[in-house]
């Protein structure tokens, strides 16, 4: 049971306090607040409760929409993209580095390991001191990938909470990213968002020489991947429908709706138990 | 049916409408200070353009729930006493916020209708209206859930808007089913199609049993 009024652990008058208290707080039962105030001697009479209850809520309604509406689409883009430039940089510096303490160590290891490895070590000569600082800046580079990878973690359910509970954070911004924005993945039928991500794929059955992709970006979801190859292209399918219908709720509503997730685990359960053919 | 206090019809370019007055929010015409209260826009505005007897009365205390861009609820605060205003989506809540700012009796939140408990430590109990305009599925429940900050006595004034219910339904079945649900909370006291200011809308009055 949580009781008690806003107000309750608040010194008069703190307006960051009451800001707080009104966009965290709960109670399972609304109360005779105004007469409370008065009575614990938060306000001195309900004329000048109101007064601060009107300053507060109007400050935290501000504060809190327009935090909400910073989170938007093109922010979690930008995000998901430099998330990208950094794995191909990274990637590419960790071999280039990798090879060149190599040679100069004596070792044949490879990889991002080995780099930040040799990134700990202390440079004995000239020509260690470059290769190591080499490596010590694909280490900075891999922390920040992590951090806006993070972020975009963190991000992607403000702006998609739907798409974000069904596809996780990570595939909801991807999608989003491929699509350009939230608005135009909304607008896409779920048959460009099943192979969304399979664009080379797409053109080459378009030219005739290839067999159609059954998926795009989804297939690192758990229901395409874990799904037995015959049934892919189904479970892809009735992944990208529910998907598509997330992300319009999404731009247009803005709500969550828990329905959707139920929907979804009982048709691919279906598919899996061999409901449906290809 | 008489008008509450505070409610009048007022002369707009030789047209009677009805009016508050206040503060104009969303470039509705304006006459002597009275704003123009549009039924097109405004559910609790059809409410009343059609007759139904929503017991509104002047300095009443209200909950209202999707207050939107505080179309509808500006014309409320302007009649009533403290009007609590929950609101879950940010961007209408930017438009909210100046509306409530001139306005010291409306206090806006940003909450989710469907949880009462995020809000019941900020609003207040014993209110004497509950105004629901939400536009989710399961609109019948939202209102149950929200009773608890109705005073006894108090009324529920609720459009149910039967798209957001079941697409696939006709609109007398959802509402049936809207109106069985309430019915475990609430004694149905009136209802009355929005038509043809909102279409498949059922505006109704109630209050708990």
């Amino acid at each position: 049971m949580i009781e008690g009024g806003w107000f309750q652990d608040l010194s008069d008058r703190d307006l960051d306090g009451a800001i707080r208290a009104i966009t965290d707080g709960q109670a399972d039962t609304p109360g005779d607040w105004p007469t409370q105030a008065v009575e614990t001697g938060f306000s001195e009479d309900q004329a000048e409760y109101y007064e601060f209850l009107h300053e507060a809520t109007v400050a935290a309604a501000s504060t809190q929409a327009s935090s909400k509406e910073q989170a938007t689409d093109q922010q979690l883009v930008h995000a998901v993209r430099t998330m990208d430039d950094l794995s191909e940089t990274v990637n590419e510096l960790a071999e280039r580095a990798a090879e060149w303490a190599g040679s100069l160590f004596g070792e044949s290891e490879q990889g991002l390991d080995y780099v930040l490895a040799v990134a700990e070590r202390e440079p004995q000569s000239p020509v260690e001191a470059e290769v190591i600082d080499l490596a010590r800046s694909v280490r900075e580079l891999e922390n920040r990938r992590q951090r806006v990878r993070t972020f975009v973690e963190n991000q992607a359910p403000a702006v998609a909470p739907n798409l974000s509970t069904l596809a996780g954070p990570l595939l909801a911004a991807r999608l989003i990213a491929l699509a350009g924005g939230l608005q135009s993945l909304a607008r896409k039928p779920s048959g460009t968002v099943q192979v969304l991500g399979a664009e080379d794929a797409l053109f080459a059955h378009l030219e005739g020489h290839a067999p159609s992709p059954k998926h795009g970006i989804i297939f690192t979801h758990e229901y395409v991947r874990g799904t037995r190859n015959e049934k892919r292209g189904s479970a892809a399918r009735a992944l990208a429908g529910k998907l598509s219908i997330a992300a319009r709720i999404d731009q247009y509503r803005g709500e969550p709706h828990p329905e959707l997730e139920a929907e979804l685990d009982e048709r691919i359960e279906t598919i899996r138990a061999g409901g449906e053919g290809e | 049916m008489s008008l509450p206090t505070g409610i009048e019809r007022k002369a707009f370019d030789g047209q009677e409408a009805l009016a508050t007055r206040g503060e104009p929010v969303y470039g509705e015409p304006t006459a002597n200070g009275w704003r123009r209260w549009d039924p097109h826009r405004s559910k609790l505005g059809a409410m009343l353009e059609l007759g139904l007897d929503t017991r509104l009365e002047a300095g009443a205390s209200v909950l209202y729930l999707g207050a939107a861009a505080g179309t509808t609820v500006s014309h409320v605060a302007d009649v009533a006493g403290p009007t609590y205003a929950v609101e879950f989506a940010p961007r209408p809540m930017r438009d909210l916020v100046p509306v409530a700012d001139s306005r010291e009796n409306l206090f806006p939140l940003l909450k989710d209708a469907r949880r009462p408990e995020t809000y019941a430590h900020v609003v207040e109990d014993e209110l004497d209206f509950l105004v629901q305009d939400v536009a989710t599925t399961e609109q019948a429940i939202v209102a149950n859930e929200n009773a608890r900050f109705l005073a006894a006595d108090g009324t529920l004034l609720l459009a149910i808007k039967a798209r957001s219910e079941d697409v696939t339904q006709a609109p007398s079945a959802v509402f049936d089913a809207s109106l069985e649900t309430l019915e475990s909370t609430y004694e149905i006291l009136e209802t009355q199609s929005l038509d043809p200011f909102h279409e498949d809308h059922l505006g109704v009055v109630a209050t708990p049993r």
